[in-house]
Parts: structure tokens; sequence; C-alpha cells
């Protein structure tokens, strides 16, 4: 009858679920992001909730959404959707700025009441006001459909309204030409001790599904290619748990038990969270008081030989200043992890920034370096907490690893590791009776203190926050060997740089303009600068991980390009950084600080304008 | 479980080779020696012990001590305590502490690892004042007292420390005090047995800047009439003669003179610093001057769960329960797929 439906194949799509704080849409997301991994695509997520738990239904403060890009390779969350599914006017306004010219926007048109246009402060209703018209707008009644579905079922009216989300994933799965019979088992899965809720969740979804098809409301549906990634076993993962797991992993790897001590703060909290579901691997998870004694009880675990970590956001971090003062004196191994978001103070709790580097690297009493390193994506962030502990227990010094909001909450697809593959761990343990230990003796080529783990035989000291005589370790104000102290601490971090990787360049290895990034901006600098790169100028990219100390290569590496330009979401913290570590090149800088990732469009034009 | 020695321990095993630096008189020598004379006594190996400190005068001692110890920051010697204690079930673990240190800046650990009652000793110095700062109130100076930073006197009620350990749920709380050595030794045995956060007040003076803070109680002359011995299961008798004791009336705990009113021996309380309800403990351990003497002794010591005990049993449960035992289980449970 009507016209033959035409499929497009896309490279890759950006779909973007919002709704009340209340309507699942992160359950939606996830689903269709799980759904298009196991179809072969590759998937990057991020959830964008408010910082209430439940503002006012139908209110802008309470759209909640779950942004997912599908496709051949999806380095980053994408820009701006494709498709925007939106259960009410208030998220329909709340991202509507997000969404592509010619874009597809779906919309549940029975939501679009009086009261709710009210309550999201629309004086016309946009689906009849002409404010949409360069979208593709479809507006179906899809609560009638999806109630009367669900009712139909034995399900109450209210519970059965609430399956509208599944009506919509089962329209979007039709637009994907997506099989049912993976979310099906998804579902499945889920529900498994709720099969009813299961079944009326699948037959909702079908019924989206039947609709799209029989009503033809798309001429157009896509195919997405397939991925482009190496041959493995894949998994999806969020940056938080990548944190937890990689802890985990270090701490197996390197015989020492995990001790993590935590205070729950956004956007932080789903490491410690996550950690405490572990107990069998024999983790041992303190939640406690202040971030103050999450910190030190670490300090005490790693004293008596733990794998200790303390995990926190910019705020817990300014209160752990004093405590990783006195693991720096001490010398002893700790992994402090500051999932940024914006500050100062409170600040944005919520939203992601770069700004806590300055606190990280400068943020305490006296000549106190730590180790620190930021993780680039999250699957990344299993990698960087893993070396983290490494670089840490193998040097008997503090590890900062910042990763941020943006990357600990959106989730990528990961390449599972074979923890035979990954690198040994060897702290430098005392055995017992050794009669050559003395607390501040020192390795002669890391420079590393030994670790004399309490309760073993013949090795009884004692550290603490004043300074300590070289050697010996007795309390000492001794001019010259506070002096010499000094030296050491640092010394031993900066000979680090020796053992890490050599920073790297994508891109030409030299040219007019090197883009230096670090952290969680990897993903979109990489795809603007490959952009610029494909428009024919001689752009190349530096992305940083090793911050403290910086890989040995850095000066070489910025001397082959006539201009530098520093992009980060802060003021120029790193910026500042390299101008007090590599002085004799000028840096241009590219900042952000609005709580929002980099665009790769605004990238692409900062590297037009410099060039 | 702690590994026990089969040497035979002695004071010197526990003295370490630094010269101790607290001022002549200072009432923290009196409680070092009580200290190296008890720990050969408790029966663990020497390298079981582990001493945690914050700072302060007081806190000096681990360095004093030849075991493994650490020298904290100030006010995070229970929250550093906690770590050591959970990490290591087999270390014996005690923690050096002012009143400063644990009621002003560490208030928020020190009520917190009492609530969790992990097992370990804290020894509260408490000499009412700031002494390694050089003399300024602390939360336990008492209203009125003239310090260098309250000149015209503090204008603060000052806290009771057994009246918050026990409004912290303590399970453990005993006092003593500098000048009578012997007490502490046998104190601290019993603060060693119990299984769960021992808090010891140690009443210190600081001959610097708070002499005679305990004066009341150490007063040659009166001393009997001022200080109430507790023994378990004794009757709650003091006095130079014996001749007075505690009886609970209707208004709470009195001091009574026995023959007088027909007071005997039957109606002085008993101690028992095992019950459950902590009313009575409360009472003990708030009776001040003029109108009763002070507890010394322990006051409370009362079963209750520790916390690393079930942290430890949450674990073995898990470990029965969860089929994820290595890392490599980790990484590859819920959805995989492959490419
Ligand atoms: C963060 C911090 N604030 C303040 C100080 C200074 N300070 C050191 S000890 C102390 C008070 C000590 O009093 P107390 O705990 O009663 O111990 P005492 O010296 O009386 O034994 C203060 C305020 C410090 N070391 N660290
Ligand atoms: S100042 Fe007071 S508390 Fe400190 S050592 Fe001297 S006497 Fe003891
Ligand atoms: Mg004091």
């Amino acid at each position: 009858m009507a016209t033959q439906k035409q499929i497009v194949e896309r490279d890759s799509v950006v779909v973007k679920f919002a709704g009340d704080s209340g309507d699942g849409m992160q359950l939606t997301g996830t689903l269709f992001s799980d759904t298009a991994a196991l179809a072969g695509n590759d998937i990057a997520t991020f959830p964008d909730y408010p910082a209430e738990i439940r503002a006012p239904h139908n209110t802008i403060a309470g759209v909640s959404g779950f942004q997912v890009h599908i496709g051949k390779e999806t380095r980053i969350i994408g820009d701006q959707c494709d498709i925007l599914v939106a259960m009410n006017p208030a998220s329909l306004l709340a991202n509507l700025k997000w969404v592509k010219s010619g874009g597809v926007i779906l919309v549940d048109g029975d939501a679009f009441d009086d009261p709710a246009l009210k309550k999201a402060c629309c004086t016309t209703n946009p689906l009849e006001d002409g404010s949409l018209s360069s979208y593709r707008v479809v507006s179906p009644p899809i609560t009638t459909m999806a109630k009367e579905t669900a009712s139909a079922l034995g399900m109450d009216t209210k519970s059965a309204a609430r399956t509208k989300n599944m009506f919509c994933l089962g329209i979007i799965y039709y637009i994907f030409n997506f099989e049912l019979e993976a979310p099906f088992k998804l579902l499945d899965k889920r529900f498994a001790k709720k099969l009813d809720l299961a079944l009326v969740n699948k037959q909702v979804m079908q019924k989206g599904f039947d609709f799209a098809e029989t009503m033809e409301i798309f001429q157009t549906t896509y195919q997405i290619s397939t991925v482009n990634l190496p041959k493995g076993k894949y998994r999806n993962i969020t940056g938080n748990i990548a944190t937890a797991w990689g802890l985990l992993a270090a701490a197996e790897k390197s015989g020492h038990n995990l001790f993590l001590g935590s205070y729950p703060i956004t956007p932080a909290t789903d490491i410690l969270c996550e950690l405490a579901r572990y107990k069998s691997l024999s983790a041992k998870v303190f939640q406690a008081e202040d971030e103050i004694a999450g910190i030190c009880s670490a300090i005490g675990a790693s004293y008596a030989g733990a794998m200790a970590c303390t995990t926190t956001s910019g705020p817990g971090l300014s209160l752990k200043a004093e405590a990783l003062g006195l693991a720096v004196i001490m010398e002893l191994p700790l992994v402090v992890v500051d999932v940024q978001r914006g500050g100062p103070s409170t600040g944005l709790p919520t939203k992601s920034e770069q700004s806590d580097l300055n606190i990280a690297l400068y943020g305490r009493n006296g000549e106190a370096p730590c180790i620190v390193i930021a993780a680039s994506s999250p699957g990344d962030c299993f990698y960087q907490a893993f070396n983290a502990a490494k670089l840490a227990m193998e040097s008997m010094t503090p590890c900062i690893v910042l990763t941020d909001g943006y990357i600990g909450q959106g989730s990528e697809l990961f390449k599972i590791p074979r923890m035979s593959d990954m690198p040994a761990i060897n702290p430098p343990v005392v055995k017992a009776n050794d009669p050559d230990y003395h607390p501040y003796a020192r390795d002669p080529e890391t420079l590393a203190r030994k670790w004399a783990i309490p309760g073993t035989e013949g090795l009884r000291h004692r550290i603490g926050g004043l300074e300590k005589t070289d050697v010996f370790g007795n309390v000492s104000t001794d001019p010259i060997n506070h002096e010499k102290m000094v030296y050491y601490r640092k010394e031993k971090v900066n000979r680090l740089a020796d053992k890490l990787p050599e920073q790297e360049v994508f891109g030409h290895p030299e040219g007019d303009l090197l883009v230096v990034s670090w952290g969680g901006t990897r993903g979109q600098v990489c795809v603007a600068t490959k952009e610029v790169r494909e428009s024919g100028k001689k752009v190349a990219h530096a992305h940083f991980t090793n911050i403290m100390p910086l890989p040995k290569n850095t000066a070489e590496i910025f001397s082959k390009y006539k201009k530098i330009l520093v992009c980060e979401l802060n003021n120029g913290q790193f910026a500042n950084y390299l101008r007090t570590q590599h002085p004799q090149f000028k840096y241009l800088q590219y900042n952000k600080v609005q709580g929002l990732p980099f665009t790769v469009q605004e990238l692409v034009n900062q590297i037009n304008n410099v060039l | 479980m702690i590994e026990r020695t089969t040497e035979k321990l002695t004071k010197q095993d526990f003295a370490s080779d630094q010269m101790v630096k607290w001022c002549p008189g200072c009432g923290d020598h009196a409680i070092l020696s009580a200290i190296e004379n008890v720990f050969p006594q408790i029966g663990y190996k020497k390298e079981k012990f582990c001493v945690v400190s914050g700072i302060g005068c007081s806190s000096r001692l681990p360095y004093y001590l030849n075991t493994y110890g650490m020298h904290g920051i100030h006010g995070r010697a229970n929250a550093i305590a906690t770590g050591v204690r959970l990490f290591n079930r087999n270390l014996s673990v005690w923690i050096a502490t002012g009143d400063g240190d644990s009621l002003a800046i560490g208030g928020n650990h020190f009520i917190h690892i009492i609530r969790r009652n992990l097992d370990v000793n804290i020894l509260l110095f408490n000499n009412e004042i700031y002494g390694l700062t050089k003399g300024q109130y602390s939360p336990t100076s008492p209203m009125g007292k003239v310090t260098k930073s309250s000149p015209q006197g503090t204008i603060e009620h000052p806290f009771t420390p057994g009246e918050l350990v026990l409004g912290a749920q303590g399970t453990f709380f005993a006092r003593v005090i500098d000048t009578h050595p012997k007490f502490i030794t046998e104190v601290l045995l019993e603060a060693a047995k119990h299984d769960g956060t021992s808090v010891v007040e140690m009443l210190q003076n600081c001959v610097i800047f708070n002499e005679g803070a305990h004066k009341y109680l150490t007063d040659k002359d009166n001393r009997e009439d001022r200080q109430l011995i507790l023994r378990q299961g004794q009757p709650m008798v003091f006095g130079k003669n014996n001749d007075k004791g505690i009886r609970l009336g209707q208004n709470g705990l009195e001091v009574v003179s026995l023959g007088d009113d027909n007071v005997t021996l039957d109606d002085i309380l008993i101690h028992d610093m095992t019950r459950q309800d902590p009313g009575i403990h409360l009472m003990l351990a708030k009776m001040k001057p003029p109108h009763f003497p002070i507890a010394l002794g322990v006051i409370r010591s009362a079963d209750a769960a520790t916390y690393d005990q079930l942290m430890d049993d949450v674990i073995a449960t898990h470990i029965q329960s969860c089929p994820i035992h290595s890392v490599d289980d980790l990484l590859n449970s819920g959805d995989t797929w492959e490419i």
C-alpha cells in the first residue's frame, strides 16, 4: 500500500532519552545501549540527571536524560543528537538545543496537556505552534497505547501507564531495525525475580515496535555500521565501575588485599558502592564518618600492609589534604581517586570539570609531591586505577588519579583484559628479621623506602608526620637532613618518569599545531583534531595521562610544533603547570568552565582559529 | 587471633631507645611506665602491638615504646587506628590521644570508633589543657578556667569524657589517675581483655600549664574521701575509714554514711560493670565534687558485637555465597559479548 520504507546506512547515531526523573530514562537508555552493543555496535553513554532526587513532576528541574552514541567507533558521547525521545514538554524544552537540525523527535503526545505545558512554562504547545518545524516530529499517544496493552495483561492502571518507556523503546528499535530478541533477554534477566513484570514490559515493547511498523510513521529507518574494534570479548562499563575493578585488579596482582576508606560524594559514590559488592574478593570497604576518616583509615591500612585507597570528589579532596601530606612524609603507598566535578565548594555536583588539577598537584602544606595521573575514558579508568596502585606501591608514594563526572558516569565498550596479561606489581616488602632493615633506608635506584608490615617479626619501628632522619627514621629537625628528605621525596617521583611510557602523538610528528589535552577530554579532542587534519592541516594531538611526573619526551615533542594549544575544562591549570615544567614553550589556551564537556564543533573552530 | 608469645617478656622488651622528652614531673612518665609494665603481661608476641597516636604531648607515646607505631596528625589517631585494626586483625591496637586530640579536633572520629565498637584500646590522656601548644583551654577545662587563650576564664561547658563515651554507646569505659601506676596497670589489663572499644581516661597532670588540675583527687589528706575505687562485684564503699557508700536513691545516686539512719552495707550499690543498661554507669561516670567522690576503675565493660568481627563475618559469608572469586570472574560477569 504505502511507500516502500527506506533503509539508510549510518556510521553512527546519537539518541537521547529524556523524561521526568521517575520515567525510567536511565533504564531505557541502558537497555538501548546494551542492545546496540549486542547487535555489534560500538557504544558510549552518558546519564544526565538532575541534582534533586525528585524535583517537582513535569518541571525542567526534574528532567532526567540518558544519551547513547552507537556506531562503528564512538569515542565520544556526541555533541548533538540525531534522535530525541522526550516523555513530556519539560524534557523536550530542556533538550531541544542539543537536537541536530532535521533530527527526529519522538514525544508522548499524551503528555502535552495544558497542566504539563504550564509546568514546563510553555505559553503555547510546541507541537502546534510551529517551533519544531525544522525537525521531524512524531507524537503518537504513547501513554494511552502502553496503558491499554499493559492493562489488558492485568496490570493496575498506574503501573500500566509507567510502561510507556518500553513502548518508546519498541519504536526506537524499529527505527534501527533491531530484533527484539536481545532486549527481551535483557528484560528477562533484569526482572528475573518478577517474570510477570518482564512479560508485560516485553509485550508493550513489541506493541511499540508493531505500531511503528504498521503505521509507517517513519519513512526512513537506519542500519548502523557495526564496530571496527579488535576481536575479543567486550562489555559495557562506566568509568566509576572500571575504577573500582582496576583497584581490585591491582590488589589481586600485588597480593595485598584492598582496603577502601571512603565517604559518599557525587559523582564518586558509585566506586564505594561497587567495591562494597565484592567482599568475596576479600576487599575491606569502610564507609567512614567523613572524608578525613576515609583517608586516615586508608593510611592506617596501608601501614598495616593493604593496597589502600580512598575515593572522593573535589570537596572531599580538600578535606583530605592534611592527611595526604602525612602519607607523603611517611612514604606509604596510597591511591586517592578524585572524580572531579564543578567547583569551588559544592559547586556543580552533577556536572563535570577538570578544575582539581591544581589541588592534586599543589594542595598540601609543605613540599609534598604526589604522583598524579588522569584517566581519559570510562574504560581507561580501569587501567589508570591499576597503574596508580602499581606506581604507589612500588615507589611507596601516594598517587592521585583524576577522573571526572563525565567519564565516571559515562560508559563505553570495554575489551575485557585477562589478569594474566596485566603487569606484575612488586612492592618493596621487607622479610621478617631482616638485619639491615631501617625505616628510611632507600632503594638506590627508585629511592623507595621499604614496607615493613606490622606483625612481622624483627621489624618493629615507628613512623609519623614529624620529619625523620635519613635511613634511621628518628625524629629530627636537623636542617640539612630536612632538605635531603625533601629532595628524596620529590626525586622519587621524578625518577618514575624513567619507567613511564613515552608520550604519544596522534597525527603528524611535526607541524603547525600540537593540540594538548589531559584526562576525560581525550575523545572530543581526538575527534576534533582528526577532523581538522582531514581538512589538510598539519595538526597533531598529544593527550596526557601521566601528569606528575610528565613523560620524559614531553619537551622533545613540544619542540616539533610551531604552536601549542592546551585545551582543558578549567581556567588553564594544566597550561600553567606546563609553563612551570617546560617554560621554553609558549602555550595557547582553550578553556571552558561550564560544567559541560567540549563539543567537537567548538574544538574544531578553536583549532582553526589559532592555525 | 593475635598470636601469643612463648617467650617471657619484660618491661625492657617494650622500652624504645629514644630519649623521652616530656617535662620532668609530667604525668605522662608514670603512664608510659605503666604501659611498659602491662604489655608483657598481656601475653601477645611483641611484634603484635601497634600504637597509633595523634598530635599533642601525649601523642608522642609511640616513639617511646618499642612496638610498631605511628605518630599521626592532630585528631586523627582513632581514624588511622581504624584502618590498622580493620586491615590486620592480628594486631593489638592501642591509641594514645589527648583531650584536645580526641574531644576537640578529632571528636567525630572518637564518637564513631566507639559507636562501631572496634576492638581497640584508647588511652585518653586528660590533662584538661592543650599541653603541646603551651596552655590553651581544652574541651575538658572546667568552666571559668583561666588559661592563655581564656585570660578572663572560659565560658564553655566542659565535656565529661565518660558521658561522651557512654552517649556514643561505649562498651568499655574506665578512669585512672597518673599518681596510681599500679592501678593503671590493673585497669589496662582489663581494657586489653575487653572485646570492643576500650576507653581509658587517664587523668594526667601537666606540671607546666595546668599544675594541680586533678588535685581534688590527689590531695594526700583527703583523697580517700574523694575517690571511689570501683571493683567488680564489690559494694561501692569509700572513705578514710571505709565508712561511706553510694546508694541509689529516688533522685539518682547519693552518698551515705554507713551507720547513719540505719544505713547498712546492704543499702550500698554493688558494682556491676557488665550490665547492658548503661544508666548506673553513666551516673558513676558523672559523679563530681563537691558532693560526690570521683569514680576510678572500670566503670563499664559490657558485651557487644565488634565491628571488626562483624566485618570478617560478612566477608566470610559473602565468599560462600558470591560466585565471584577472582578479578577474571568479575571482569567476565554479567553481560559480555564477542566481537
Ligand atoms: C591541624 C592541626 N591543628 C592544630 C595543631 C596544633 N596542636 C598541636 S597539639 C594541640 C593540642 C594538644 O592538646 P591535647 O590533645 O590535649 O594533647 P596534650 O598536649 O595536652 O597531651 C594543638 C592544638 C596541629 N598540630 N594540627
Ligand atoms: S607541657 Fe605539660 S603535658 Fe606536655 S610534657 Fe610538659 S608537663 Fe607534660
Ligand atoms: Mg591535653
